[in-house]
């Protein structure tokens, strides 16, 4: 579960106005809920997961994951109870390490290290296994370099590497974004068998309205810093990624309306 | 005879710097100037502890062990005040100057009838190259035997420690941060223990040099850092791309044919002032080589 209270985080920019990325923006999803995240450019979806994540520090407000407060908690100390899959594969991977290596590290999430042997056979015979699960033919490429993959088996391992402890929480973080069209789609059809598996409360950004129409159980639009549209259930099967766009554009068009309107408020009385 | 086994002794006891260099440098992509310091502290605190009167092996010891210290304060420095590597290691190695200094009391310190490690070591395995045939040359052999094996127990540490979990989550951590971090490592304490075993390495070679020359001298470090490059990128030229035992092995390679390239250059009329300026040029023509050969951009992996 992952609860977001009362979030704001904000930005100045050197002499410029104060910009809330975030403004109060307080959320809830119960276990086992995989949730989409969309928003325009600079709407603060992407602080809102670094938020989560912990790259980002919340001003104001607090984040529980499975009833544990982490906001104070460091990034590398949230891994404890948070996956994440990043956008760009080479982030989220060590390219110099093995597919193996990776995934062995990935066993470790979260846990104190020590001076056992990092991959010893059981761990071999488990990886393959659970590559060949969700794309065969990936485990047999165990001991090459991950940096000689592509960016889709990559980003493949990424979730493998993510979920090889269940997580409490799965971040991903637009992980189709820097992909072709073929492989992005075999990272989502992969995101969506393990999400479903593994029972797993999962929070998606994606810049993608088919994938977000398509995608989980519910929906959250990021816009300005605020949830503007929160629809699950019934009515989020029901969402197609035509509605998904009228929604932008009216946002948009209110966007327009608004900036004129208040610069002649704020002429008027300051 | 000699002159080749002790350039061979020579380049497998500074193979230990370029083992150090690649721990800081290839896996953990941290240009470390501390090495320079590191040597000298290694060389000094030996030295003076076997002045002392101390055992050799211990005396040895505690010359790495000032080593890891002064790589582990470079660490701290860039992890926790966020100084950037190259001037983190510029700082230490500027302090460490004055600490070898106040430690040895001078600028260079004998070993004259000092027993050290070596001397030791000779003593057993004399007979045995005496009776191999290298007659004039049995004590030198026998130090080159002592530096191979040292330099081998090394590198299967190396090795082995690379390959544990904690070795594996610091490789990751030096490579790419953002996954470590987001697997729970803290990527900062993994950089002061990646340098802290680098300059043991340098220190402990330092160690090694002062007894196998039989003296310690402040200045001695100097240069070492760009030696230890100018190694590991000649090992990684030798044997192309391998995995981690076999850049290891091509490490400890490159610093011997470095070594053996220095001496024939030297042989051929090199003036010895010119020999760092030699290996700076060899270190610039390792780093702009790659970059003239493929005009092309590197080509991504991930997409």
């Amino acid at each position: 579960m992952l609860d977001v209270r009362h979030a704001t985080v904000a930005f100045s920019a050197p002499g410029g106005p104060l910009v809330r990325a975030v403004d109060d923006v307080s959320f809830t999803i119960p276990a086992g809920t995989f949730v989409v995240v969309i928003g325009t450019n600079g709407s603060g979806k992407s602080t809102l997961l670094g938020a989560i994540a912990g790259t980002v520090r919340l001003d104001t407000g607090s984040i529980h994951v499975a009833g544990h407060d982490l906001t104070g908690w460091r990034e590398n100390r949230r891994a404890r109870y948070v996956g994440r899959v990043f956008q760009d594969p080479r982030a989220g991977t060590a390219s110099s390490l093995s597919v193996l290596e990776n995934i062995a590290v990935a066993a470790c999430r979260g846990r104190p290290v020590g001076l056992g042997w990092a991959t010893p056979q059981r761990l071999r015979a488990e990886a393959a296994e659970r590559l060949a699960a969700i794309q065969p033919g990936l485990e047999k490429r165990l001991d090459q370099p991950i940096g000689s993959m592509s960016g889709g088996q990559r980003q493949i391992v990424s979730l493998v590497m993510a979920t090889w402890h269940r997580p409490e929480l799965l971040l991903l973080d637009e992980h189709t974004a820097a992909l072709d069209p073929a492989s992005a789609d075999r990272v989502v059809q992969a995101t969506a068998k393990l999400v479903r598996d593994q029972k797993l409360t999962a929070l998606m950004v994606t810049h993608s309205l088919e994938q977000a129409a398509r995608l989980g159980d519910r929906l959250l639009l990021v816009h300005r810093g605020k949830i503007a549209f929160d629809v699950e259930g019934g009515a989020k099967r029901r969402l197609s990624p035509e509605d998904l766009a009228g929604r932008f554009d009216r946002l948009r068009r209110a966007d327009q309306l608004d900036d004129p309107a208040a610069r002649t408020l704020r002429d008027l009385y300051a | 005879m000699i002159t080749l086994l002790s350039t061979w002794t020579f380049g497998v006891t500074l193979a230990l710097v370029a083992l150090g260099v690649f721990v800081s440098y290839r896996l953990f992509a941290f240009p470390d100037i501390t090495t320079d310091g590191s040597f000298t502290l290694g060389a000094v605190t030996t030295t003076v502890l076997l002045v002392a009167g101390h055992d050799p092996a211990i005396a040895t010891l505690g010359g790495a062990a000032a080593g890891a210290a002064a790589g582990a304060c470079t660490g701290l420095l860039h992890a926790i005040l966020r100084i950037e590597p190259l001037l983190s290691g510029i700082l230490v190695t500027t302090a460490l100057s004055s600490v070898t200094l106040v430690v040895l009391g001078r600028s260079n310190v004998p070993l004259a009838g000092t027993a050290t490690l070596l001397d030791r070591a000779e003593a057993i395995l004399l007979p045995a190259t005496t009776a191999a045939g290298f007659g004039d040359a049995a004590a030198e052999a026998a130090r080159l035997i002592v530096m191979l094996a040292l330099v081998g127990i090394a590198v299967l540490l190396l090795w082995a420690f690379f390959r544990t979990h904690l070795g594996t989550a610091m490789r990751a951590g030096g490579d790419t941060a953002t996954m470590a971090r987001a697997l729970g490592r803290d990527t900062g304490l993994l950089t002061v223990a990646g340098l802290a075993i680098a300059n043991a390495l340098t220190a402990l070679s330092g160690a090694l040099v002062a007894q196998v020359q039989g003296f310690a001298d402040v200045q001695m470090g100097i240069g070492m850092v760009v030696w230890g490059m100018a190694s590991v990128f000649l090992g990684a030229a030798l044997v192309g791309p391998v995995r981690l035992g076999g850049a290891l092995v091509a490490t400890v390679a490159g610093s011997v044919t470095f070594r053996l390239l220095v001496a024939s250059a030297l042989r051929a009329g090199l003036h010895p002032d010119w020999l760092k300026a030699a290996t700076a040029l060899v270190v610039l023509a390792a780093l702009v080589a790659p970059r003239l050969l493929s005009r092309r951009p590197q080509a991504s992996a991930a997409r």
